[in-house]
């Protein structure tokens, strides 16, 4: 598939980093007419995705695209460059905003939520900070836009800006501030005070410049100081977040903020350390051994959730350490998984979330228990629910057994045992806490008790939104092309 | 005359001052003290342009030479310093028409800025000045005049606040006075230039050791340095609001400034670090300072009181930069002194306008504030996420320069303090935000519903001090090319 280039792609990138703030401004000013604010909302999701595909097309063609915003301190430059792991981010957010967008009218309005010209402003500016997560050519520029993403998601999460939304939100910035300024930032401070240089480059910037416990020190640093990535014990932020509205759990919480983490854990290991080059490091196994122990835990704890969006949190921190796991287990093999999971995770999620937040919609109910005979009068929300859920647990044919094919591989690759058994004991668990749902959804007759109100499908942009991710949770594993060659062409060496 | 720039820095609001007497109209006295400002603040940019084109300006006062004279030489250092101070200043005195007229009796507004005036003059001559004795004479004309000004606080525990600070810091003053007296009399000259030169024969006499510890204890109880910061919260608490945006984003940089003077170009860093174990004093002090005061912060219930703390615990930063002892950590010192000016003045003058409206600033009064005005209070979260140190803001500039320098000295477990710093600003920069956007006018005062947006002339100074946050966060090359001329000076000049 190839397709005409017509903005010069360094144009389109800076576009698609300031379209998003302009999008917030024009939401601002139309914030009188619903509406038209809502039109604001739609139509710059799809200019800026259009944007992201002239800029893959000229990835596809090979073109570099590099952009240099100015020099923060000497020798720190803001500055983007386009490659293949930016590039699966970009494309995912980019169009799963758009669909976020569709969903978050139905949502916002089906609830009468407060406050929505506030909750469309700060969506967009979290999307942008993501693409510059995402384009990010340094350590620098990746610390400023996660920064930014903190806080602009922050009045989010306290949407509701009462005691539960206002505890939820320190715990939030807590663990988010408190794991990038208490960690990250003297790690990217210690790499740039012993290398010169914060740069992401092909291999490794590390090589010759640390060894011996320190590397390891410091790779631990990286990875517990990027807390998005919710590894244990940084993760207590991702369940606290779930107070927030659904759409905002769904591309916040499943997509942008949660894969900014575990793309920058991918980016860093790759292009800052180089995965041969930490493979160097003494004890590094015990990186690999912590991602794993958050993989088989949070699985654990979601068994015992009753509540379904808490349930899909601690669903979402296992799953994101397979991606960990992935990375750590320092194979080309595994390096193609996690970041295919990144996409078809995000897929999957999306929709199970979009489903959450559709049976809140419609009947107000948030626990697992009252969801009793659901599927009947919910039949499109508990059928993309369900291949959700086949996704998470990595059965075809949903995109999660792909990405599940090659982080197992890659485990074989590098002759480990420890991902493996993982993989293994965590797809049982998905099985156990998400199949009992599917059966009381489908199968278990209505508690009439439960009803809180009669009901049937959700508002019908909520339904046209999950069908689609739905879909495209199939379409992925008919179709892995497009994310399958950005992914094998992440410079290793 | 641009011969005369120097002195011209100092004689302006010198003479400003007791011409605001004959105005006896506030409004006029505020024009005045302004475009006094105003000036000093082009003659100070001039003089910095001088220095970096052509190095350093000697003027000897009256055409008597040094050392029978007395002598103004500006450099880098002080030349920064003093367009920080006049900078600041001016800032300051913009938004101060409406807020003065307000918390500071009809009565006294005139006397106001008279001492506004000689407490501005006060600083910028101990800047320029490059004579020990002259530093101690400026230093007592800024001091007096800042009793006064806290005085002046319409709460009747201003002249309590002013009283504990006449003390300490008259103390402070006679400590840097006998120190001045004991070299003086080792060495037989006041002039710095002489000093830095003559001191090294006397280095390891006991009077020296016990000079350099006077003059060191001296400044660092003007400075604030924990533990002898006590007189500071309660007199930027109870002083009226402009006084605490003033003293805040200059008093104390420029005791930090005499600290640095005296350290690095009289004793030397020889004798200053080699000798004597300032080094590990101050960074001991600096760290316990930095968490301590933190925490103290953590509870504090007024919103001034809580900036204050937090002030004492960023000087421990500049402190705890200087005490590395390198180039790179005096830079990030240095940079840290401006920046943290801009972030106080920024936060200080929202909260004029906050008390402007609502006639005080205890979280109480505060609930749901952010509804109300939200231009002072979003000035008042950019000044916030300054101090923890969120990148783009002059917050984080400082705090990649310092962690620098002390990777670069080995020093982690000073990284760590750091880092546990930022966390505890974090904390309680996010117990204003939770009371002002998340608490609700209802559990406020009784006319919480009338307050409207704070006035325009305090609104606007307010916003160009917190815009200038981002701006300086962004492009460093200003603080970053002066710092780094000024510390290698000072480290050029020692060795």
């Amino acid at each position: 598939m190839s397709l005409p280039i017509i903005i010069a792609p360094s144009l389109a990138l800076q576009a698609a980093l300031i379209l998003p703030l302009l999008a917030c401004i024009g939401i601002w000013l139309t914030r009188a007419n619903t509406n038209l604010r809502e039109g604001v909302t739609l139509a710059s999701s799809g200019v800026l995705f259009l944007f992201i595909l002239q800029i893959y097309a000229a990835f596809t063609s090979g073109m570099p695209v590099e952009v240099v915003w100015g020099e923060i301190l000497p020798g720190l430059k803001i500055a983007f460059k386009l490659e293949a792991l930016g590039m699966i981010f970009a494309l995912v957010a980019s169009m799963l905003w758009i669909v976020t967008s569709i969903y978050s009218i139905g949502y916002m309005r089906g609830n009468n939520e407060k406050n929505q010209t506030r909750f469309f402003m700060l969506f967009p500016l979290a999307i942008s900070a993501a693409l510059g997560i995402a384009f990010s050519a340094n350590l620098l520029t990746l610390f400023v836009f996660y920064e930014i993403m903190t806080l602009s998601t922050f009045p989010l999460v306290t949407h509701k800006g009462n005691k539960k939304a206002m505890h939820s939100g320190r715990i939030y910035l807590g663990v988010l501030i408190g794991s990038s300024v208490g960690l990250l930032l003297p790690a990217i401070i210690w790499t740039w005070s012993i290398t010169g240089t914060t740069d992401f480059v092909a291999g490794g910037i590390l090589r010759g410049h640390i060894s011996g416990p320190a590397l390891t020190v410091l790779a631990l640093m990286f990875i517990l100081g990027i807390g998005k990535a919710a590894t244990m014990p940084m993760h207590r932020w991702l369940p606290a977040a779930m107070v927030a509205p659904t759409p905002v759990s769904a591309l916040l919480h499943a997509v942008a903020v949660v894969k900014a983490g575990v793309f920058s854990v991918v980016k860093i290991v790759v292009y800052i350390f180089g995965i041969d080059f930490l493979a160097s490091a003494p004890s590094v196994e015990w990186l690999m051994y912590l991602a794993g122990f958050t993989t088989v835990m949070a699985s654990l704890v979601a068994l015992r959730q009753q509540n379904l969006k808490k349930r899909l949190a601690y669903s979402t921190i296992s799953q994101l350490s397979y991606i960990v796991l992935g990375t750590l287990i320092l194979a080309p093999l595994s390096i193609i998984g996690a970041a295919l999971h990144i996409v078809m995770h995000a897929f999957g999620k999306i929709t199970l979330f979009f489903a959450a937040g559709s049976i809140y919609t419609a009947s107000k109910k948030t626990e697992i228990s009252q969801l009793d005979g659901i599927g009947r009068r919910m039949p499109w929300t508990m059928g993309a629910f369900t291949i959700g859920a086949i996704s998470m647990i990595g059965l075809p044919p949903a995109a999660g057994f792909i990405s599940k094919w090659y982080l197992l591989m890659g485990g074989f690759q590098a002759s480990l045992t420890f991902p493996i058994v993982v993989i293994v004991i965590s797809t049982l668990l998905n099985t156990a806490y998400f199949v009992p749902i599917i059966y009381a959804a489908f199968f278990k007759p209505e508690n009439p008790d439960a009803l809180i109100k009669p009901h049937g499908e959700a508002p019908i942009a909520i339904v046209i939104a999950l069908t689609f991710t739905a879909a495209m949770t199939i379409a992925l594993f008919l179709f892995p092309g497009i994310p399958f060659e950005l992914a094998s062409q992440i410079q290793l060496k | 005359m641009l011969n005369h720039l120097p002195i011209l820095q100092v004689i302006l609001p010198l003479l400003a001052a007791p011409t605001c007497l004959l105005l006896k109209e506030a409004r006029l006295a505020w024009a005045f003290t302004t475009a006094c400002c105003m000036a000093t603040l082009a003659i100070s940019v001039m003089l910095l342009l001088q220095v970096i084109d052509s190095g350093v300006i000697v003027y000897s006062l009256g055409g008597w030479q040094a050392p029978i004279g007395i002598e103004y030489r500006i450099d880098s250092l002080n030349a920064f310093v003093m367009v920080l101070v006049s900078g600041l200043s001016s800032a300051v005195i913009l938004a101060a028409r409406e807020s003065v007229a307000k918390e500071v009796g009809a009565d006294k507004q005139v006397l106001f800025y008279i001492a506004y005036l000689l407490c501005f003059a006060g600083l910028l001559g101990i800047c320029a000045t490059g004579d020990a004795f002259n530093v101690f004479v400026f230093l007592e004309i800024s001091s007096l005049s800042a009793y006064t000004l806290i005085a002046l606080g319409s709460d009747r525990r201003a002249l309590w606040a002013a009283y504990q600070y006449l003390i300490m810091g008259t103390i402070g003053a006679t400590f840097i006075l006998i120190g001045i007296g004991m070299i003086y009399m080792m060495t037989g000259t006041l002039n710095m230039h002489d000093l830095a030169e003559r001191l090294p024969e006397a280095a390891h006499t006991k009077t020296v050791f016990t000079a350099f510890t006077f003059i060191i204890i001296g400044t660092c109880l003007k400075l604030a340095l924990f533990p002898l910061h006590l007189w500071l919260p309660n007199a930027y608490a109870y002083s009226p609001s402009i006084v605490s945006a003033f003293m805040a984003a200059t008093a104390t940089k420029v005791a930090v400034y005499v600290l640095i003077r005296f350290v690095f170009s009289v004793f030397g860093v020889d004798f200053s670090i080699d000798h004597m174990p300032l080094q590990q004093i101050l960074l001991v002090l600096s760290l316990i300072g930095i968490v301590w005061v933190s925490i103290v912060a953590i509870y504090q219930t007024n919103l001034k009181k809580l900036l204050a703390y937090s002030s004492v615990a960023q000087i421990g930063y500049i402190i705890l930069g200087f005490s590395v002892g390198t180039v790179l950590g005096l830079q990030a010192s240095l940079i840290h002194l401006f920046n943290h000016a801009l972030m106080k003045g920024a936060l200080f003058l929202a909260i004029a306008g906050v008390v402007y409206r609502i006639g005080g600033c205890e979280f109480s009064q505060l609930s749901g504030i952010g509804k109300k005005m939200p231009w002072t209070m979003a000035a008042v979260v950019v000044g916030g996420l300054s101090l923890i140190g969120v990148p783009l803001t002059t917050g984080f500039v400082s705090k990649w320069y310092l962690v620098s320098a002390l990777i670069e000295a080995g020093w982690w477990p000073a990284v760590a303090v750091v880092m546990l710093g930022s966390l505890l600003a974090v904390i309680y920069v996010w117990k204003v935000v939770e009371v002002a956007y998340f608490g609700s006018p209802e559990d406020g005062y009784e006319g919480a519903y009338e307050v409207k947006e704070a006035p325009l002339s305090i609104l606007i100074p307010t916003w160009m001090l917190a815009a200038s946050n981002i701006y300086f966060g962004i492009d460093t090359r200003f603080t970053s090319t002066i710092g780094h001329l000024a510390s290698q000076t000072l480290f050029g000049a020692g060795s």
